[in-house]
């Protein structure tokens, strides 16, 4: 650990509270329809898409109809997906000729984008033509963001309205979160990262002749090694920087290379990193102030933000000191930190990144649903490995997804006030809304399908040597957690990985597919169900009997409960994966 | 329900042209008017016109008189169209395995810097630290005919250090400092 590296963390985290209030007020604004900067260009182009697709802006949706909406819209854009995935090899922009996708591995990437979570069972740049990239994959980046969007502000509404039926028009949020806060963003970025050096070309892949030819040792399956004289590089080439910008902003993840924000072209420099983390966290740290200014009570929405923040620090913390430690397994090598060297665990690791920003980069994108990685975490020692784990466990509610954090944020907010009236002995109220059992039972719903998924797949799995544990890279404690992050990973809708688990078979692809799609869409019905009984309920007057939802100990009780939850769920297992692993290694084992 | 269909499909269709196609070209033509060389992937030439890697991309090197880049685990190795890194988690024996046979073959004395003898993120990492660098200097310089002293200041030329001054690690670029090798000391 180095001074540097604690300043290079620092500036992170106070520009990322520096940006939090003007994107949640702007936030406010473009979704009460208030007048903004942009609409003199928006304005007109908005009125026409909804013209054109028949949307009556100015009809609002119970959450039933704005579920279904949702729903429908999904599904239609998955099909499209998996339609032109299956297809590119008739299709235009593909240089290198690359065939159609199988099914079963077109069927989980169209799944993955849908869900935001942007799972890759596929080396992009050997499987997808620059068309399917942009079109079936890149779309998504804006529309699954978009979708999470505008849940998360119809939850919002279900707070702050009262007596209502309604939550709002599903096409008007989509819309009005595309047009005035992705697309813009997304074009700024686009450019910043050009002009940092990721690439943007419609190329068929360079070939570089060799400053040194090699000569390459491969062992055959028959045990026999062959030597071959490799004297030229290929160099993909492709649309990077514009998917990689929604790829950051819409915290999808998904990289146009195997290697994701690790890749030079990418992520070329320290500067492009900063600005691929500052993307990740933007509109979810924006959406606290949000929170705060739509239902009145600013200071709650700093709570939130201050509880956030608590998790999201401890999760940099240790990833940061477990990275720096030098392996006892690794004897022979100089792993200590100086003026000329960032030492620590570097496998997996980019030279240019180094040790602190490979670990922040680690919690920040699964501290949110993104899932891009600058660093292999399946590289990372055992500790700092456990860290992206377990903040995906606690359900991706430290900012996390854009939406979708905040959405799984406010059902623990729901959970801490109901634990705390229980402990007065009071009907809980939250933000003048009385919170009943029906609140409590969707909420639990809401708590419980996610750790069932995820424990119940990697049980499974687990269990077959066939279909779960042939796909395993590594062995031993390591093991388990390559196929925990892995439904993990994909019920959160995360997308990042162990990557070691070769997850493109029959089994993973079908079961992490249906991991992911229950991870979002049977856990969106209880809660927007929640959002919809609360919307039509009564607001009762603060009492002096009333717990304050925006004070420090709300905070303190909030990242409690968070923590309590996420242990009682989780530590067993962990307990057998990474802290197993951590005193194995310790006492110099391997596998 | 028909309603929400039609308009879903319809929604699709315009949105996949606009975010899809549209949006794309439009980064793509202000990236190639102002920034041309950097969408185009910072290529390196040489004299005969002839693409000779990256400025970004890292490529193999594995001759003692040159500067070694990192073990790469992307293909066969240094694989710029198949990046990825090894996975190997840290109890892993194939790991431990390929660190002591690195280091085994390692003809300098003392501790070799780790990121010499690790695999990158990408398998494409272009740098190394200046630790490494000057590692590999005692290696080099009886080869190329040169003093060390005279190595170390070609090394010390190419650091390149941290961006702004705070941002990111100080590094040395491997094919940049092997050609600036080849221009100033040829091999015999």
């Amino acid at each position: 650990m180095t001074t540097n590296g604690w300043l290079q963390i620092g500036l992170f985290c106070i520009l990322i509270l520096a940006l939090a209030r003007p994107i949640g007020t702007y936030l406010t604004l473009v979704f009460e329809r208030r007048r903004t900067w942009l609409d003199p260009i928006f304005a007109p182009i908005e009125k026409l898409l909804y013209a054109a697709t028949g949307v009556a802006p100015d009809e609002e949706m119970r959450w039933t109809e704005y579920l279904v909406s949702m729903l429908m819209f999904s599904a239609v854009t998955a099909i499209l997906t998996y339609l032109v995935e299956r297809l590119q090899g008739h299709l235009p922009w593909n240089p290198q000729h690359l065939p159609g996708v199988a099914p079963d591995l077109a069927w989980n990437t169209a799944i993955s984008f849908t869900t935001n979570t942007n799972w890759q069972a596929y080396t992009p740049e050997t499987t997808m033509s620059y068309l399917t990239q942009m079109v079936g994959l890149a779309t998504h980046n804006f529309w699954s963001a978009a979708v999470g969007l505008a849940l998360a502000i119809a939850f919002i509404r279900g707070i702050a309205r009262k007596e209502m039926k309604t939550l709002g028009n599903f096409w008007v949020d989509m819309t009005r979160g595309i047009l005035w806060v992705l697309l813009p963003l997304s074009t700024l970025l686009a450019v910043a990262l050009v002009s940092q050096g990721v690439i943007q070309n419609f190329k068929p892949y360079d070939t570089a002749k060799l400053v040194e030819a090699q000569k390459v040792t491969a062992t055959g399956t028959d045990g026999k090694s062959t030597t071959t004289d490799v004297t030229t590089q290929s160099i993909a080439q492709g649309p990077v920087a514009s998917q990689e910008a929604i790829k950051m902003l819409g915290t999808n993840g998904g990289g146009f290379f195997n290697a994701n924000s690790a890749h030079p072209f990418e992520n070329p420099t320290p500067f492009s990193n900063l600005l691929q983390m500052l993307a990740i966290f933007l509109i979810p740290a924006g959406l606290t102030v949000t929170l705060g200014q739509m239902t009145g009570s600013p200071r709650h929405g700093w709570a939130v933000f201050s509880a956030m923040a608590v998790l999201c620090l401890a999760g940099v913390l240790t990833a940061y000191w477990a990275e720096s430690q030098p392996s006892p397994l690794l004897a022979g090598t100089s792993q200590t930190a100086s003026a000329t060297q960032a030492g620590g665990n570097m496998e997996g690791k980019e030279v240019r990144f180094g040790i602190a920003n490979s670990a922040l980069f680690a919690t920040v994108t699964t501290d949110a649903s993104c899932g891009a990685v600058n660093a292999m975490h399946d590289s990372f020692t055992p500790l700092g490995g456990m860290v992206p784990l377990v903040n995906i466990l606690l359900g991706e509610i430290i900012f996390g997804g854009v939406g979708a954090g905040m959405y799984g944020m406010l059902i623990f907010v729901i959970l801490s006030v109901f634990i705390a009236g229980l402990m007065v002995g009071r009907t809980p109220e939250y933000l003048g809304k009385k919170i009943e059992a029906y609140d409590i039972q969707m909420a639990m719903l809401y708590l419980l399908i996610f750790p069932l998924v995820i424990l119940g797949f990697a049980a499974v799995a687990v269990l077959s040597p066939t279909l779960g544990l042939s796909s395993l890279t590594n062995h031993g404690p390591h093991g388990l957690s390559e196929i925990l992050y892995a439904y993990a990973s994909a019920t959160g809708n995360n997308g990042s990985a162990f990557a070691g688990l070769s997850a493109n078979t029959h089994w993973y692809n079908a079961t992490l597919g249906i991991a992911m799609f229950i991870g979002r869409f049977l856990m969106l019905i209880p809660m927007l169900a929640i959002a919809g009984n609360l919307a039509a309920k009564k607001s009762v007057p603060a009492t002096a009997g009333t717990f304050p939802v925006t004070t420090p100990l709300f905070t303190i009780l909030l990242t409690g409960v968070i923590v309590i939850v996420g242990a009682l769920t989780f530590f067993p297992v962990l307990a057998l994966g990474p802290v197993l692993e951590h005193l194995l290694m310790a006492a110099g084992k391997s596998f | 329900m028909k309603k929400h269909l039609v308009t879903s499909l319809l929604y699709t269709v315009i949105t996949a042209i606009a975010l899809g196609i549209v949006y794309p070209l439009f980064v793509t033509a202000i990236a190639h008017t102002v920034l041309r060389d950097k969408a185009d992937g910072q290529l390196v030439y040489d004299a005969h016109g002839q693409i000779i890697g990256s400025k970004l991309i890292g490529q193999a090197f594995t001759g003692p008189a040159y500067f070694h880049s990192r073990p790469s685990a992307a293909g066969t190795g240094y694989d710029a169209a198949n990046s990825s890194g090894s996975n190997l988690g840290p109890t892993s024996k194939a790991l431990v395995d390929r660190v002591h046979q690195s280091v085994a073959s390692e003809t300098t004395s003392g501790p070799v810097p780790v990121d010499l003898i690790t695999a990158s993120a990408s398998g494409l990492d272009p740098d190394i630290t200046p630790a490494a660098a000057m590692y590999q200097v005692s290696r080099i310089a009886p080869l190329r005919r040169v003093s060390e002293a005279d190595l170390q200041a070609l090394v010390q030329a190419n650091i390149q250090q941290r961006q702004f001054g705070i941002l990111g690690e100080p590094r040395v670029n491997v094919l940049a400092l092997n050609l600036a090798l080849d221009a100033a000391h040829p091999a015999k």
